[in-house]
């Protein structure tokens, strides 16, 4: 097994012509710039979405000019109505969570990355790769196409619980077409994401070079290797969950909706199905997908904090294995997301214990990360700051969901805003996080052209400070019992904390602005930036043996061999103090 | 090394690949099945409304269709193969019994359709209640995925047919499995339909 | 830059931990005979997560002070214990805490969920729909009538579509938009759910619990103060889910008997 069954040929012929080039490309480098392209578009619009919800939250009645055009029902006069910020909320959740979090670390990334790093040309099916891209694509137009229905977007949260989600229009705007629309964008999300997962997997069975054991692929190469098993049984789920939604909702039968209910006075004509079998369905995907956003993130965070220390982490297999352990845990918790609903009393125990558990691995990766920096010889730019970030958001996110993961406590912090902190923090932060220090670190060898340092440093002080001052304060306002999914705040006590929500806005406008400084520097760099050599951060792993960017079968015309694991730093070596996964000297001892 | 590959090259790397693909890919349309299953048992416990199917006596012969097209399948498999390697001299051999093959997976698509006419015939539809409502479910979704193996036993087809192409080994092997799967499937399916439904 | 970096996560760390150890953000006066076991379980979860978090963060700090900015081709060298150190130290610490606060953490859970009502518990039946929160009592008999969605009638005040023309135990049920209840009496809270999901949660109770439907669930609780506390929806229920909100009304039990005779004459 460890050795691969396939004999290297070459998987397709060089692209000719616009189309096939750069629109139907096969080449998985192309697929993961357009991978990395959607996602860019997606948390842009996602960004916006927040800001039309933070202003709404602290200036409720004031007008924000223009949105009128988007939506004449939702915002009219440009004032956003209930209904309209619980849509925003809605296509903020879903379009960060799928279109962002398991596009950019997994699907963009990975795809350029996981065949070079293994030594391989391109991926095991690049057909089903452009397709599964395409799909993917299309399921982003399909949910923006919401926005411009007549009843607008869904209200009912990127959860999309039942039986509001399943019985329709008489439930609230929105949930007619909107709702539909949803659904459709998300089950063909699924469709893309399996075909995706299906790839990588076989890819890394089957592709890698010779010498390149499974204990020598990078860590990140691991992290995408793992995500992928655990995207291919989620997304599996997922679909059905969806396509029974859809049949509730067009076909008259009753998976999810109960007999009796009486929504906006109309006796619905459905009966014995269950609410909770959403609930189940969903979560079972939904856990697993957030560590579907994180688990790349830590990958590739590890990938680039080895390379900024000059040393090898405190042990890889032990963060190899931790990421397999989360990824095998993730399945068992999902009941965490239930324990209010109405599901047996006892589950909730049964589901809190694997919950609590997994802060084993996830502190042994804090750990590992943190020990491994004595005595490291860190180097201090745009890529390590933020992976260095990733770490302390990390230690962040991970202690608040130590609060939720214990079903006496959620009795009072359910539904509240320390959920919002916690899951912000960990996916919203940390995982973004992980996905600009891949940028700043791999952009050079994508697109041939480096990034600007300065403004690297400039983007990462303001993310770094910003995102603490957004999301910590959302932890106080959880602990006093502010609601979430709130479109106003009417409850008696939340007069005094109106300013501590106006200074969240306030940072969020501000920290969302200083994410142009990050576009900027991507546009002007792709094309103005100084020429990027093969290796600028002399590193070991085999994408950086190539050059920036990599021809189109990704080796030329020689297949590498490996001897090293990527580890190699802080050793003699010919060209300093590293050795590179393809050369063939052995180090001759500590550097 | 030359640049421009054999074009006959360009797809051994795909299909080497193929087999771990169909295993996984496989893994993943069980565990939808197994979500849908779940669903099943879940709806059943939920309320009161748990009626009775009688499965449609079609369903049976379509079985039948499908079990002997795997026994075709095998048939294609010795004529192409000895052991592992091809058999010399016999370039378009086993075609037939893959064509065969790719009837009988159209006999049953067929029969799956003629069931859901029956049912409908008796007044059971999509949302008539929660055991209809799965049997429709389960069979399309199975169904559908015959159907990819049908496109793909037609690939198939073409490629031992072709001229321009082989067919390799692998892809041979992989469509095997699939299609194997959906026997296998389907009489797992069928059982819990006479079983629960 | 490392110094700086350094100087900017020991502020970040300590600034964020100043709000929760100066007790700037807690929650309100538990007003609920089990609510104490679940804020003891919040201060022992703060104080440990507390330190994890300083602990992390200022080891992140203090290493990246002294490990960055170093001469080029300065001697790498790895933490004493290694690896060994951080697999001993996440099982045996983080295995134990979480193995103390799984296992002692039950009670705040059992009180709620494992015990049932006592006997003589005040039976209050909450309706959620949208957006408005109805209770309704049993009255004199002691018995629910029984509920026919096809009969409700908002415009009639008929919130429940009971049907007291044939039923009769709903002859005498009392229906309220705001939940009274007698202070240090067990409330038995049947919970019915009238069109999507919505919650039940009241923060000084320390009670919360989804709305389900088609589901029966059902809540005991005590109050233990007099005064009027806001019941919130937390599951998202549509437009008018941040305005879905009613009051209860925690009265001596002599108060609580006016307010339930008055009630009973209005029906």
């Amino acid at each position: 097994m460890d050795q691969p069954s396939v004999q290297p040929a070459p998987v397709h012929a060089p692209p000719q012509g616009f189309l096939w080039k750069y629109v139907f490309s096969l080449d998985h480098k192309t697929i993961g710039k357009q991978y990395y392209g959607l996602a860019l578009v997606a948390v842009f619009i996602g960004m916006g979405l927040s800001w039309l919800m933070r202003f709404h939250l602290v200036w409720p009645n004031k007008a924000i000019p223009g949105l009128e055009l988007i939506s004449k029902v939702g915002a009219p006069g440009g004032v956003i109505t209930p209904e309209y910020y619980l849509s925003l909320l809605t296509m903020h959740g879903t379009l960060m969570v799928f279109f962002v979090l398991t596009n950019a670390p997994f699907a963009a990334f990975g795809n350029y990355f996981l065949p070079i790093q293994i030594g391989a040309e391109d991926m095991a099916f690049p057909r089903f790769n452009m397709m599964s891209f395409w799909v993917t694509f299309s399921a982003f137009l399909v949910l923006v196409l919401a926005f411009f229905i007549p009843d607008g977007p869904p209200i009912s949260g990127w959860t999309a619980y039942a039986p509001m989600s399943a019985v329709g229009s008489d439930a609230g705007p929105g949930l007619g077409w909107g709702q539909n629309l949803w659904a459709i964008s998300i089950a063909l999300f699924c469709a893309g994401s399996l075909l995706g997962a299906l790839n990588f997997i076989a890819t890394t069975i089957d592709l890698r070079a010779k010498g390149m054991t499974f204990m020598r692929m990078p860590i990140c190469t691991w992290a995408w290797f793992i995500t992928s098993c655990i995207a291919l049984l989620a997304f599996a789920v997922l679909l059905p969950a969806c396509i029974l939604l859809i049949l509730d909702r067009t076909a008259g039968t009753s998976f999810f909706i109960p007999s009796g209910l009486v929504v906006s006075d109309k006796l619905q004509p459905h009966s014995g199905g269950s609410p909770l079998l959403w609930q189940h369905l969903f979560w079972f995907f939904g856990h697993p997908e957030v560590y579907i956003a994180i688990l790349p993130a830590a990958g590739i965070v590890s990938h680039i904090l080895i390379n900024s220390m000059r040393k090898p982490l405190l042990s890889a297999k032990v963060i190899i294995y931790s990421m397999m352990s989360i990824g095998f845990l993730s399945y068992m918790v999902w009941g965490h997301h239930m324990f209010l609903s109405g599901m047996n009393p006892v589950s909730a125990l049964a589901f809190s214990f694997p919950t609590l558990t997994i802060t084993i691995p996830a502190t042994l990766l804090t750990l590992i990360w943190i020990g491994s920096l004595y005595g490291a010889n860190l180097r201090l730019d745009a890529a390590s700051l933020f992976a260095l970030g990733f770490i302390s958001m990390f230690v962040t996110g991970g202690v608040s969901g130590f609060f939720l993961a214990q079903p006496s406590l959620d009795i009072y912090l359910h539904g509240t805003y320390f959920v919002v902190g916690h899951f912000h923090m960990v996916m919203g932060v940390a995982a973004i996080f992980g996905v600009f220090s891949a940028t700043y670190f791999w952009f050079g060898k994508m697109t041939g052209h480096m990034m600007n340092e300065t403004l690297g440093r400039l983007h990462f002080w303001f993310t770094f400070i910003g995102t603490y001052c957004i999301f910590m304060p959302f932890h106080y306002l959880g602990l006093v019992g502010n609601i979430r999914r709130y479109s106003s705040f009417v409850d008696d006590f939340m007069g005094p904390l109106m300013p501590l929500h106006k200074f969240i806005t306030i940072a969020a406008l501000i920290t969302g602005a200083s994410q142009f400084i990050f576009l900027f520097n991507l546009i002007y760099s792709r094309f103005k930036g100084p020429k990027a050599p093969d290796n600028p951060w002399q590193a070991t792993s085999l994408e950086w043996t190539v050059s920036s960017p990599p021809p189109w079968n990704n080796f030329g015309d020689k297949h590498p061999i490996v001897y090293h694991d990527p580890y190699q730093y802080g050793v003699k070596g010919s060209k300093g103090d590293y050795i590179m996964q393809d050369s063939p000297e052995q180090s001759t001892g500590s550097a | 090394m030359s640049t421009t590959p054999h074009p006959q090259v360009r797809a051994s790397t795909s299909a080497e690949a193929s087999h771990s693909g169909v295993w996984v890919g496989i893994f993943a349309i069980t565990m939808s099945f197994v979500a849908f299953t779940s669903a099943l048992f879940v709806r059943e416990g939920t309320s009161g409304d748990w009626a009775h199917l009688t499965l449609p006596t079609i369903l049976y012969w379509n079985t039948l269709a499908l079990i002997a097209s795997s026994f075709t399948l095998e048939m294609s498999r010795r004529s192409i193969f000895v052991g592992r390697e091809f058999r010399s001299g016999v370039e378009r051999a086993g075609s037939g019994w893959l064509i065969v093959t790719l009837a009988l997976g159209l006999v049953f698509v067929a029969g799956q359709l003629a069931a859901w006419s029956q049912l409908s015939a008796q007044g059971l539809y999509l949302a008539t209640n929660p055991n209809s409502s799965f049997f429709y479910v389960l069979t399309a979704a199975h169904a559908l995925h015959v159907l990819g193996g049908i496109l793909a036993m037609a690939w198939l087809v073409r490629l031992r047919l072709g001229r321009l192409t082989t067919m390799r080994r692998r892809t041979f092997e992989s469509t095997a499995i699939y299609w194997h799967f959906m026997g296998a499937l389907w009489i797992y399916l069928l059982i819990i339909l006479r079983t629960k439904l | 830059m490392g110094k700086f970096f350094a100087v900017v996560l020991v502020i970040i760390a300590l600034a964020s931990a100043y709000p929760i150890v100066t007790h700037k953000y807690v929650p309100p006066v538990d007003i609920s005979t089990h609510g104490h076991s679940i804020d003891e379980q919040l201060a022992d979860t703060m104080a440990e997560a507390g330190l994890a978090f300083l602990g992390a963060q200022l080891l992140l700090a203090f290493f990246i002070w002294k490990f960055s900015g170093r001469k080029e081709g300065e001697r790498v060298s790895a933490i004493p214990g290694g690896a060994r150190i951080m697999v001993a130290a996440a099982f045996i610490l983080v295995g134990t805490e979480v193995l103390a606060l799984g296992v002692f953490g039950q009670k705040a859970w059992a009180a709620v969920y494992f015990t049932p009502p006592a006997a003589d518990a005040l039976q209050v039946q909450a309706q959620a729909g949208q957006f408005a929160f109805y209770f309704r009592y049993p009255g004199p008999d002691g018995k629910f009538g029984p509920l026919h969605p096809d009969k409700i009638d908002e415009g009639n005040a008929n919130f429940f579509g009971l049907d007291p023309a044939n039923d009769v135990e709903a002859r005498d049920d009392v229906v309220a938009a705001e939940m009274a209840i007698p202070v240090n009496k067990e409330i038995h809270l049947l919970m019915h759910a009238k069109d999507v999901g919505h919650s039940f949660y009241v923060r000084e109770l320390r009670i919360q619990q989804d709305f389900v439907p088609g589901l029966d669930l059902s809540l005991h609780f005590t109050a233990t103060k007099i005064g009027k506390y806001e019941i919130v929806c937390t599951q998202l229920c549509g437009l008018g889910h941040y305005n879905m909100k009613a009051y209860l009304n925690v009265l001596s039990q002599e108060d609580f008997d006016k307010w339930m005779k008055e009630k009973i004459s209005e029906q």
